[in-house]
């Protein structure tokens, strides 16, 4: 019995602890990064966005959630009720499933499994399946419509965006994110990231997050002008808060696996004295918000894609890019030498 | 417990606690929120005009198109994933039979966009 509850309980319960932890963090950043989004938009445009709820509008997030809970929940007559629950639901867990493998310190991870980096790009091709079962199941136009436009859009920009890994995987070596972290601590500090040996990547990896994400110039799905707001049309109290909550944890997925992938994750600019003292997890987090910082910025500045222009972009730009790129990199490790590593 | 189990028992936790956290905020406004249905507020929203007939209606046959452009060029993603990892130890042989491979689809994808599968207008 004792061996019993130290070899299966208590592993299993630490297992629940580091999860929920995870969790909580995730969501009060996520909240964070909502009202920073809010704040930089309005900084932009001169604004001084939310700043009622708490001191400089701190407490705002917080104060949305509890007005959601208390929203009155509707289902459309015309809808298929099981669906139409379910797709918020799929929409969120999958977003935050994603975090069990991001590594955001040295061993700071829930499982860090062989084939990390396999595992989130899975599960950020499922994302697709919430929003096709909202748009369907709404049983309305505006979210049909919406729900189509945005699947063909995700799993365009899935695509460039396989072919940036596999780029960042012929120079690291492994699936396993934090060895691709590893394998970017390099002589010349934050010059041996693969931000600046891969550039272009980078900026295809970027732009490819921004559309997968459906964030603006990209954010055809909720185009208020011609969709209303795209497939949450129907939707509203914490249904609706579950969709913005699994966008909103996807574009830290999204800016997570860009820090991974291309700035270093936890290592500091340079491995000399006062960068080495601050601890890995604040240079993940800065690194992270650095690349929220810019997602935000696109949002506030740059106006909005035509869909043709969109598809356009993914299929007739970003993909044969990254299919070069692809060729070039592996042609530079095979016939380059050491000049990459 | 074995390895393979504690690598990924983890994982299947982490999605259990993050399945639980969702199903109660979803459940939450079906308990404490004050509820009134009537036809009006229940029926399709159509800019307020009563939804004219079913919204599963036709559409057009380039997202299908899209859709299976995208399996095959995910496909070729997946195939370049082992490739990727082993590149070190696998010399010029695998070099070059992935560009084989590549070339094989390039030409693919040459010939669909003269098609004009990736046109919209």
């Amino acid at each position: 019995m004792v061996e019993f509850w130290w070899s299966y309980i208590w592993p299993l319960i630490v297992m629940v602890a580091q999860s929920l932890l995870l969790l909580v963090l995730l969501l009060i950043t996520i909240a964070y990064i909502l009202l920073a989004d809010r704040k930089i938009w309005a900084a932009v445009q001169m604004r001084r966005g939310p700043n009622v709820v708490g001191p400089w509008g701190l407490l705002q997030s917080f104060a949305d959630l509890l007005k959601f809970v208390l929203k009155e929940p509707t289902i459309p007559a015309g809808a298929n009720k099981g669906v139409f629950l379910l797709a918020p639901l799929v929409t969120c867990t999958l977003a935050l499933a994603a975090w069990a493998v991001i590594p955001v310190n040295a061993g700071w991870v829930i499982a860090d499994i062989n084939v990390g980096i396999l595992y989130v790009f899975a599960i950020s091709s499922l994302g697709v399946y919430g929003i096709i079962m909202a748009g369907w199941a709404s049983n309305s136009k505006y979210p049909f419509l919406a729900a189509l436009r945005s699947a063909a859009q995700m799993v365009s920009y899935e695509v460039s965006i396989g072919f940036v890994i596999i780029t960042v995987l012929l120079c690291a070596g492994s699936l396993k994110l934090s060895a691709i972290v590893a394998a970017q601590n390099g002589a010349y500090g934050m010059f041996s990231w693969y931000w600046l040996p891969l550039l272009p990547m980078f900026v295809v990896f970027f732009v490819s997050a921004l559309a997968e994400t459906n964030r603006p110039p990209f954010d055809l799905v909720e185009a208020e002008s011609e969709l209303v707001a795209g497939f949450m049309v129907e939707y509203g109290s914490t249904p609706y808060m579950l969709f913005m909550l699994g966008e909103y944890v996807a574009i830290g997925t999204m800016c997570a696996m860009g820090t991974i992938l291309f700035l270093g994750g936890w290592l500091p600019p340079f491995q000399v004295a006062p960068f080495t003292w601050v601890p890995g997890v604040i240079w993940f987090v800065l690194k992270a918000f650095f690349m929220f910082f810019l997602f935000a910025m696109a949002k506030a500045i740059v106006p909005r894609y035509r869909y043709d222009q969109l598809m356009r972009l993914g299929w007739k730009v970003f993909l044969p890019i990254s299919l070069a790129m692809v060729v070039i990199v592996a042609a530079v490790l095979q016939f380059g030498g050491a000049v990459l590593k | 417990m074995d390895v393979l189990l504690m690598d990924y028992l983890p994982l299947v936790v982490f999605i259990g606690v993050a399945l639980v956290l969702g199903l109660a905020l979803l459940v939450a406004p079906f308990i404490v929120a004050y509820k009134q249905p009537d036809p009006e507020k229940l029926s399709a929203y159509e800019c307020g005009f009563n939804p004219f007939d079913d919204a599963r209606m036709k559409f057009d046959v380039r997202f299908y198109l899209v859709a299976i452009l995208f399996i095959i060029f995910d496909l070729e993603v997946s195939f370049l994933f082992p490739w990727a990892i082993v590149f070190g130890e696998i010399g010029a042989y695998g070099f070059w039979s992935m560009m084989v491979f590549l070339a094989v689809l390039t030409i693919g994808f040459i010939y669909e966009w003269k098609k004009g599968a990736l046109e919209w207008d």
